[in-house]
């Protein structure tokens, strides 16, 4: 293991600033899975008896299943007896307060820009910091429990708020749904919990970092987001790992559910290491997350800036269950080197006068594939929906690809729905127009890859926006000669 | 091993039938080549069977009726009474021309019209063809790309009886269009043809050709056919498959083309009919700057089904295709779009669009649409558009608020969207006949919207 | 003070003691909850052009719409009385046939459906209604010459699909021309003027004017007063948040021309 410093030196010369290890003492299982290490897992864990039942059934089943082959992703096959299905820095004792975090931790997240320190925060922002398998920290909780907003680590939650646990996990994207979900169900070991209670306008953004560090370990967090009645609430999401030779597996579950009139607003900057130049290492990040609007005039917002990992497998969807309830997807997804991501969403349309936006923005550099995927589906019972999807591309040089893949049923007529997609390059006359006006080559592609992605950035909050501008632009770097 | 190597039992029926056809081929003496290209086809259709609905090409096009059906191939022609009559009654039966008539899926030649057309041009039937020009013909055949359509291109193989063969050389242009009608006589349920058409359009002729399908008889016949089609270097083509067959009838149609640099192709499909119709319709676009359009209609009622499987491949720069196709759906029919640009590596200077709008006319209509754009360089310009919905509220109104009653106004507009397809058609014959034959088409189908609508007394 | 109308040697006392053409009786209407029109009186009698002039989003639009019937609005208070029969009770295609021509804001593109052929179906009906004989192809062909001409418009956009590729101003005016080949009794021009410059102005004008006749009506509904200095008003009544709050005569329309909207504090509605 190198230490930290000379890796960050290492980074100066490669494009990933992400990619350093932290000494951290950790816990780990032995690699493999079976019924016992699941059951390790939840003994670890405490875990009341209906959830181990759960995790067991979820395991059974994923046993009966498939990875999927029609994502436009190629890899060799992952041997999931070779994964480490859990690792936890070691805890030195119960947290009374974050100032009892290990300082070796609080380095890690404050070289990620993320400081534990509540002072130190940019005020309204509170972070769930999960390292691996599980959480260790989470700021703010006391000022939020306040407003009657539940907060904390999903272990936390399944100690300490069981009932809702046990009513709504599952209920969005049940253990059935995929290969992938299967397989979080039956060993995710933590993750982020909130719930927002009737009416409560969540006073801050709140906001989960994710860090892998542990080599060959999988990381399988779930989240669970519930908004009551009439809440609103914003929700951050970010995640880096170390860079290292070999394949990392990254499957998590996200579940939204909103009630009546509740809004949801999920934003994720993703910057897993995406591995080298050549397309060694990197993390697989195969990803189900989905919201439900249950209530009438719900509303769930994905907004996403995919730049990281080596293949991304996501389809944030939203089930618009709520009479007038609308969902919107918000994407941006480059892939540059040997990067491949299958990104999209789905919209399901069941309620009345539900209503659905997408706009998808793919940037292709070097021999990166890009590919949007997304179901819009009309059920009988969607009179009046209406959805509006736009797709656009944008290729960076002749060695890359950018494909559409829209699936569209509709099943009532009433319903409307208009898909639109184009294609496009970094023209040489504009790139001309900018330098001729002092812009090197590399800022104009900047600025052109930000105006191409400006209607996604404009729905993320201010900080994140930023970072996503910057991160944008060191993910490109070297995309032209 | 030997378990395996017998059909399941549901395959059966398709492939039993198949030693009637060695022995017709033997007695009518067909080149040898030909019977292993037809045991060929046997044993990759026995292999694979027909598609299910896990297979992704084929979701939401269910073939278990096909399945189900009698399979009852006609390796020899029997003797019917088609007449002259029965062909004038049906639609483009006014076109002047030459016309090839093929019945159950063998060529009649005395209800056909064959006139010379000049020494060079070859029109003729493919049974003929394999007496007088086996070689050439042998050589097409070897030529047929691959793709969707496996497991009836493999059928077809095996089965086929007879179809056009035509060949226009190099620089000559035919003036008018080469008709073709495939009529089904519809006597019995699982009567099954296989038509098998080849179009050879050589460097810079110019030729259009209508493949018609209809049915007489109302059974529930099964119709597989397959046109390969070359356009050579600056080859100007127009190609209207117009399949009008019976309420009860299945049928599948594949065009598989191959363009060369410079040539102007044009495809239109036009699915009025059959109870369940689907066009595999593959293009290849094989040389620099050519130009492609793939442009078709869809009508369906009751519990139809119509299907579009479309893949247009950008293999070569500078080449434009623009595909439009529009679907006009009431009753509980169904429409199923699937369009896929591919544009390989180095095709830069790409210029690709592919649109599909589709007209929800009642309550339990519906539509599934993939339109898919798979792209591998980077001076390009593609774009696709699906849209899905009612008539536009805002243009009956506007129509309604000068004077025209709504049902006219509604009838206005869909005919108008019919008729952005149909207008694409060159040939002018052609086109004013599926210009009147669409209206005719829409009268009917909204009286019969209008009568079910009304409270009965 | 002279002008067209007086020609016709038909005075005011004359006129008031003819049926209106249009009798608006405190009509309020909205879309869902939310109310737009707050009680609309107007009376437009034969002959009369009477302009409404407002700031956007006053309900000037929506008056149009109620008046041609389009969808989506609901009426809850107040009658629309067009020449004695109830308005409000016909559909769309009723009121345009009796009559009522709406130009619209925004003129819908129709693809696929002929110029021509439209506007012969359309006159066809209107005739229909009128008892008159279904024209026959050359005399039609002579009428729309005759108007598109009037309208300064080119002949090749008949042969084109309704609005298709029509610039803005030619829509404008493909409205007018419209309304000159079907001659309606009640012609509602909703901000026909917008985007149309000097010349196009006039010549839309000009199409209007030649069309004024002592049983005919308009209401012109225009945001600038340049407008009515071509088709000059009988009356000008300004529009804000859904009342009329003033009617004055043409002056008014200069008046708001010179000090904008915001002089006039909407107070009592002003019953027109
Ligand atoms: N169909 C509609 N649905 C909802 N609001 C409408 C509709 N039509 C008009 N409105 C609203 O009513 C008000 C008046 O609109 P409009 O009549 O178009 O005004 P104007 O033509 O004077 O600019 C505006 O606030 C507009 O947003
Ligand atoms: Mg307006």
């Amino acid at each position: 293991m190198s230490t930290p410093q000379s890796t960050i030196d290492q980074f100066v010369q490669s494009d990933y600033k992400y990619g350093f290890v932290s000494d951290i003492e950790t816990e780990a299982l032995p690699p493999g899975l079976d019924e016992e290490v699941i059951r390790t897992i939840s003994a670890k864990k405490g875990e009341p008896e209906f959830l181990l039942q759960w995790r067991l059934r979820s395991y059974r089943h994923w046993l009966t299943m498939t990875e999927p082959s029609w994502p436009k992703a190629t890899y060799p096959p992952i041997d999931y007896q070779k994964i480490i299905y859990y690792a936890a820095p070691k805890p030195k004792a119960r947290l009374e307060s974050l100032d009892e975090v290990d300082p070796e931790l609080r380095r890690t997240f404050d070289k990620l820009g993320i400081s534990l320190d509540e002072q130190k925060r940019l005020t309204g922002v509170a972070v769930d910091a999960v390292m691996d398998s599980v959480s260790v920290a989470t700021t703010f909780r006391k000022e939020l429990a306040k407003h009657g907003i539940v907060f904390c680590s999903f272990s936390d939650a399944v100690r300490e708020h069981p009932d809702l646990v046990e009513k709504y996990l599952g209920t969005v994207v049940p253990y059935t749904d995929n290969f992938f979900a299967a397989l979080n169900s039956a060993v995710f070991s933590d993750g982020s919990f909130c719930y927002v209670p009737k009416g409560v306008l969540c006073p801050m953004e709140l906001s989960t970092y994710f860090r892998i560090n542990t080599a060959n370990t999988g990381q399988f967090e779930r989240t669970l987001l519930v908004a009551d009645e009439g809440s609103y609430v914003s929700y951050l999401e970010g995640c880096t790992a170390p860079m290292r030779d070999e394949n990392q597996l990254h499957a998590a579950v996200v579940e939204l559910i909103a009630l009546g009139s509740a809004e949801i607003k999920y934003s994720t900057v993703q910057n897993w290491y995406p591995g080298d130049k050549d397309g060694k290492g990197g993390i697989y990040n195969f990803v189900t997350k989905r919201g439900l609007c249950r209530g009438r005039g719900s509303k769930i917002s994905w907004t996403q800036v995919e730049t990281g990992s080596a293949i991304t497998w996501k389809y944030p969807g939203c089930v618009l269950l709520g009479d007038d309830s609308v969902g919107e997807f918000y994407s941006v997804a480059l892939t540059n080197h040997r990067q491949q991501a299958d990104t999209g969403t789905k919209m399901i349309h069941v309620g009345k006068n539900t209503r659905s936006t997408i706009v998808s923005k793919g940037i292709s550099a070097g021999r990166g594939q890009n590919s949007y995927r997304g179901l819009v589906q009309m059920r009988p019972t969607a009179t009046g929906a209406r959805n509006f999807s736009q797709c656009d591309s944008l290729l960076i040089g002749d060695q890359c690809g950018a494909h559409t893949f829209p699936y569209i049923e509709v099943k009532n007529p009433t319903a409307q729905i208009e898909h639109e997609a184009s294609t496009s390059k970094i023209g040489e006359d504009q790139i001309f127009y900018c330098n001729q006006r002092g812009l090197s080559k590399q800022d104009a592609v900047n600025l052109i890859v930000n105006g191409f992605c400006k209607e996604v950035f404009r729905e993320l909050p201010m900080e994140f926006a930023v970072e996503a501008q910057k991160l944008l632009g060191v993910s490109l770097e070297g995309s032209v000669g | 091993m030997d378990a395996n190597d017998s059909p399941p039992a549901r395959l059966g029926r398709f492939v039993e039938a198949f030693g009637s056809v060695t022995e017709a081929a033997a007695s009518a003496r067909e080149p040898h080549w030909m019977l292993a290209i037809r045991k060929a086809g046997l044993a990759r259709f026995a292999d694979q069977g027909l598609p299910t609905l896990r297979h992704e090409d084929w979701r939401f096009t269910n073939l278990a009726p096909i399945e189900a059906l009698p399979f009852r191939p006609l390796p020899r022609p029997e003797p019917r009474a088609v007449t002259v009559a029965d062909l004038d009654r049906l639609p483009l039966a006014g076109m002047s021309g030459l016309r090839l008539v093929f019945v159950d899926g063998h060529f009649e030649p005395e209800l056909s019209r064959i006139e010379a057309l000049g020494e060079q041009i070859q029109v003729c039937s493919l049974s003929q063809t394999l007496r007088t020009d086996g070689a050439w013909l042998e050589q097409q055949l070897a030529s047929w790309h691959e793709g969707q359509d496996r497991a009836f291109r493999a059928l077809n193989d095996a089965y086929c009886t007879d179809g056009m063969v035509l060949r226009v050389p190099a620089g000559v242009a035919v003036a008018e269009p080469i008709h073709a009608v495939f009529l089904s006589s519809g006597s019995e349920a699982g009567l099954a043809s296989h038509p098998r058409n080849v179009l050879v359009a050589e460097a810079n002729s110019q030729v259009t050709v209508v493949e018609q399908y209809a049915s007489l008889g109302g059974a529930a016949t099964f119709t597989n056919t397959l046109t390969q089609l070359v356009a050579g270097e600056g080859a100007q083509v127009e190609h209207v498959r117009f399949q009008d067959e019976g309420p009860e009838a299945f049928h599948m149609g594949a065009l598989r083309a191959v363009a060369a640099g410079s040539a102007q192709l044009a495809a239109h499909s036009f699915a009025l009919g059959a109870r369940l119709s689907r066009q595999n319709i593959g293009l290849t676009l094989a040389g620099p700057g050519l130009e492609a359009i793939l442009n078709g209609l869809y009508v369906t009622t009751e519990k139809r089904l119509a299907d579009h499987h479309m893949v247009v491949d950008h293999a070569q720069p500078h080449c434009a295709s623009h595909e439009y196709f529009n679907g006009i759906l009431s009753g509980q029919s169904r429409g199923v779009f699937h369009g896929r640009i591919l544009v390989r590596p180095g095709a830069q200077k790409t210029d690709a669009k592919q649109t599909n709008k589709n007209l929800l006319l009642s309550s339990s209509a519906s539509v599934n649409t993939k339109p898919q754009l798979e792209i591998y360089a980077d001076d390009v310009k593609c774009t696709h558009g699906a849209t899905i919905g009612q008539l536009n509220p805002e243009s009956v109104f506007y129509l309604r608020a000068r004077g025209l009653p709504i049902e006219t106004a509604r009838r206005m507009l869909i005919h108008a969207f019919a008729g952005e397809i149909i207008d694409r058609v060159r040939c002018g014959p052609i086109r004013q006949a599926l210009d009147r034959l669409v209206w005719d088409r829409l009268e009917r189908d909204a009286q019969v919207r209008l009568d079910a609508s009304r409270p009965h007394d | 003070m002279r002008r067209a109308g007086e020609a016709l040697a038909i005075t005011m006392e004359d006129r008031l003691k003819m049926e209106p053409i249009l009798d608006i009786r405190n009509l309020e209407a909205g879309v869902d909850d939310r109310a737009i029109l707050k009680g609309i009186n107007l009376t437009i009698l034969p002959g009369e052009v009477h302009a409404i002039m407002g700031p956007n989003g006053s309900g000037k639009s929506t008056l149009a719409s109620l008046l041609a019937g389009r969808e989506g609005y609901q009426v809850t208070q107040g009658s629309v009385t067009y020449l004695g029969q109830d308005l409000l009770a016909l559909n769309p295609e009723e009121r345009a046939r009796a009559g009522v021509f709406l130009a619209f804001q925004y003129p819908v593109e129709i693809p696929g459906v002929n110029s021509t052929y439209f506007l012969k179906a359309a006159l066809n009906e209107v005739r229909k209604h009128r008892g008159l004989p279904e024209v026959d192809a050359i005399e039609f062909l002579s009428l729309v010459k005759d108007r598109i001409r009037l309208l300064e418009l080119n002949e090749d956009l008949l042969k084109r699909a309704v609005n298709v590729g029509f610039s803005g101003g030619e829509k404008k005016r493909n409205e007018i021309f419209q309304m000159a080949v079907l001659e309606p009794t009640l012609a509602v021009l909703d901000e026909t003027d917008s985007g149309l410059d000097i010349d196009a102005l006039r010549v839309v004008a000009n199409g209007v004017n030649r069309l004024r006749r002592p049983d005919r009506s308009a209401l012109v509904i225009t945001h600038y007063q340049r407008l009515l200095n071509h088709i000059v008003p009988d009356r000008v009544h300004v529009l804000m948040n859904g009342r009329i709050v003033r009617s004055g005569g043409k002056e008014l329309a200069l008046e708001l021309e010179e000090r904008g909207y915001d002089w006039i504090m909407p107070t009592e509605p002003v019953a027109a």
